[in-house]
């Protein structure tokens, strides 16, 4: 909350209704966009929006799934909460994948629902659906308000939850009649919440004996999450890595945490992970965690990972430390804190320089199965889905971009084939893998970071699912590239059946039944461009780019292209299989 | 004595709506499984206690026991050492006890600390405030009689007064 805003709430002391105090609030905690659809349940609210002057923008959408997927897009591109409005029932039931979306990955959301009035509750009334049960396993923290009074006080402490400490998405569910009763507004800016605290410790044991596991160790990696972005502690990873001189993985939450294009980098670890970074962690004898939490996707069989390495982890939230993976050194705390006294101890010891002489070897290793072994694809008559990001990567090397993608083969292309050199400029749903995440994410993306370039890498399977959200991209003038890797398929789906279950495609050809995806996109009135030729793909790119208009581009891409390369489900993280020419498992002979 | 696996958490919480189905939705979603679980008043009108028993790995109950100290409602999370606790639980059973049988039931109830409460031409109310492996026990010993119908209220803990300190909640261990 800024201190003008806070002020002004603070002078405010009038009566006012229910529904208009939800607005003073939210202006309280600097929420300038909001995204939704109005209904029942929450007709007060969206009637103040209309009938009080007030400094909000609410961005109509085309399906509640939408807002939230906007709201994420918005808050994992600027670092500000999030904001999605829906009604009782069904609009909240729709708020359900974003807000488990946003779980899994951390990010801050405010969920305002309307609900039926207080004496409708637990009478299966028109439209009611218990929404605070529903997603209680789903987030950090949920209200269900019981009067009117409570309004500000429950939405001051949602986006204090959802904002500090490890972030994730909080619900406000308030019922219709509170909504409509007036009641003195005040905005107290004091936190109530005697089982929340967002404060650490500031002493911070283990920094040493991080600084000697370090010392002693031969073959260190750090290994990054996503919470570096959370916790806006890039510079200080920036600044540790380079004290230490190891190689630095990042996982698919974490790319531009790390600048892709530092030679420390070794990109992505996991599933469809770079081959070096597999390799680094399966070889390393400490793995550096930081703000990582050995996600499936990450480790592949878990006893396998990493097995000959000790583990420091760095985390804001302890019941990450030891969950899968024993922490023989652990950090709880901001990393802005942490990081920067591990940096400190580290040069401050005497043998520090030799330290980095001992573990040079490992170091030049690392670097030469990175050059040995780096992501590439094989160029043939039909267009292949990397050459268009790379395309694209070329095209807005140097410019401010923001890359979103959905959830299938064309999001590890993505991830694989774009340099992202800083952090909350890649958002991919991780966690949850949500398909439709891209399209919304996009436009939320846009309208926090209008100067951006916004490009959403989106599968044709994916994009069906949020497309709809066109018109709210039309409506608002949202310059967001679509970027639809049309590939015929569900093609991950398809992948796993063709290498794992006997090529028996089941219900994932899209072929036939998949709309003209130009003539969809001008019958919502955006740009509509289509590329199936390498040369088509550097127009097209070059003209979506000039254009700043919302845009949809139809790419024809290969569709036995596959992701590679690839640890199989239950395998170990080094086991990895390449297309590489045979087919066949690559030895991890180096 | 606690066999080993068996927790008991003592979960200090606001006495909030929805509270208790945060706490044992928590248990599920995380695929613990609850033995048993008590909750109720404490000296604050705002606070309430849930007594949880567990049977799990020692990993697995730090990791719940982390996972409940995130829940925004929850004040502090301890686990119970039972040789620095009191454990108590009430038993309400109700036993088959004709003419014949039944001085000797009351007498083993008598072993037992357990009260009569109520009677009937061919049966007997009793109830019991023990520890609940006595309880388990006077149960076993009962069992030939035929029991009607027995209900247990899950188990409720506190440490004892000797190693107590501050608002005589003194943490034995606390986890997360
Ligand atoms: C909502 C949802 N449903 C199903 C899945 C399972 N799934 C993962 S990838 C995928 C295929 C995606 O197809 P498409 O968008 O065409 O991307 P491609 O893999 O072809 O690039 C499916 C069905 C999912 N991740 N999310
Ligand atoms: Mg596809």
């Amino acid at each position: 909350m800024s201190d003008t805003n806070l002020q002004k709430a603070r002078a405010r002391k009038e009566r006012m209704l229910g529904s208009e105090a939800i607005i003073r609030s939210l202006e309280a905690e600097d929420v300038t966009i909001c995204w939704g659809i109005p209904g029942g349940a929450i007709l007060p609210l969206y009637d103040a929006f209309m009938a009080i002057d007030h400094t909000i923008e609410h961005v109509l959408v085309r399906h509640e799934q939408g807002a939230g997927h906007m709201a994420q897009g918005y808050a994992r591109a600027t670092g500000k909460v999030g904001v999605c409005i829906a009604t009782s029932g069904p609009g909240a039931t729709n708020l359900v994948t974003p807000i488990a979306d946003a779980f899994l990955d951390s990010t801050p959301l405010v969920a305002i629902t309307g609900q039926v009035p207080t004496h409708l509750i637990g009478t299966d009334a028109f439209q009611e659906a218990d929404i605070t049960g529903i997603v209680m396993p789903i987030v950090k923290h949920s209200f269900l308000v019981q009067k009117a009074e409570d309004i500000p006080k429950a939405i001051h402490e949602a986006f204090h939850i959802a904002s500090t400490g490890r972030p994730g998405p909080v619900l406000v569910d308030i019922p219709k009649d509170l909504q409509l009763t007036e009641i003195d507004f005040e905005y107290v800016d004091t936190i109530d919440l005697v089982g929340y605290s967002a404060e650490f410790p500031r002493e911070l044991e283990g920094v040493e004996a991080a600084a000697d596991l370090i010392a002693h160790s031969r073959k260190p990696v750090l290994y990054v999450g996503g919470g570096v972005i959370n916790g806006e502690a890039s510079d200080d990873l920036i600044l540790l890595a380079e004290a230490l001189q190891v190689p630095v993985t990042t996982t698919l939450l974490a790319k531009g945490a790390f600048p892709d294009s530092h030679p420390l980098s070794v990109q992505m670890p996991g599933m469809h992970g770079s081959k070096y970074a597999n390799w680094t962690i399966h070889r390393s004898d400490l793995l550096i965690t930081v703000g990582a939490r050995f996600d499936d996707r990450v480790t592949g069989k878990l006893d396998a990972f990493a097995p000959g390495a000790k583990i420091i982890h760095f985390d804001i939230d302890p019941a990450e430390v030891s969950k899968n993976r024993f922490a023989d050194v652990s950090l709880v705390g901001e990393l802005r804190t942490t990081l920067p006294a591990l940096r400190d101890a580290v040069i401050a010891r005497k043998d520090n320089a030799a330290r980095v002489e001992a573990q040079g070897e490992w170091l030049r290793d690392v670097q030469s199965w990175k050059r040995d072994n780096p992501f590439r694809y094989k160029r043939g008559e039909k267009l292949k889905p990397q050459y268009v990001v790379e395309a694209f990567d070329k095209a807005l090397k140097g410019k401010d971009a923001i890359w979103v993608t959905g959830v299938g083969q064309h999001q590890m292309w993505a991830a694989q084939f774009l340099s992202i050199d800083g952090p909350r400029r890649w958002l991919t749903s991780g966690g949850l893998g949500t398909m439709g995440f891209g399209v919304p994410a996009a436009i939320g993306a846009q309208q926090g970071c209008p100067d951006a370039y916004v490009v959403n890498f989106d599968g044709d399977g994916c994009f069906q699912m949020t497309m709809q959200e066109l018109a709210t991209a039309r409506c608002y003038d949202v310059p967001a590239i679509h970027a639809v890797m049309n590939n015929g398929w569900l093609g991950m789906v398809r992948q796993w059946q063709e290498l794992f279950h006997g090529e028996r495609y089941s219900e994932t050809n899209l072929f036939g039944t998949i709309p003209d995806f130009v003539q969809l996109a001008e019958a919502y009135g955006v740009l509509a461009l289509r590329a199936e030729t390498e040369a088509e793909v550097d127009a097209v790119v070059a003209e979506a780019i000039a254009a700043r208009r919302p845009t949809v581009i139809d790419f024809r891409i290969d569709h036995e292209e596959k992701v590679y390369p690839m640890v199989p489900a239950g395998a170990a993280s080094h086991e990895m299989i390449d297309q590489a020419w045979d087919n066949e498992w690559v030895e991890e002979g180096v | 004595m606690a066999t080993p696996g068996h927790h008991t958490l003592s979960v200090l919480v606001e006495n909030k709506p929805g509270v208790l189905s945060r706490v044992s939705g928590l248990f599920s979603r995380r695929g613990f499984n609850i033995d048993s679980l008590a909750v109720g008043p404490t000296e604050r009108a705002d606070r309430s206690v849930i007594t949880i028993r567990v049977d799990c790995t020692r990993h697995s109950v730090e990791q719940v026991v982390k996972q409940l100290d995130k829940l925004i409602d929850v004040i502090r999370v301890l686990e119970v050492h039972p040789d620095m606790a009191i454990e108590r639980e009430l038993l309400l059973i109700k036993v088959q006890a004709d003419a014949t049988h039944r001085l000797e039931i009351m007498r083993m109830a008598e072993v037992f600390n357990a009260r009569v409460v109520d009677a009937g031409a061919d049966s007997l109310l009793l109830e019991c405030v023990e520890h609940p492996d006595r309880l388990a026990a006077l149960e076993e010993l009962l069992a030939p009689y035929t029991i009607v119908e027995a209900v247990r209220t899950g188990r409720v803990a506190m440490t004892r007064a000797s190693v107590a300190n501050d608002e005589g909640r003194a943490p034995l261990r606390i986890l997360g």
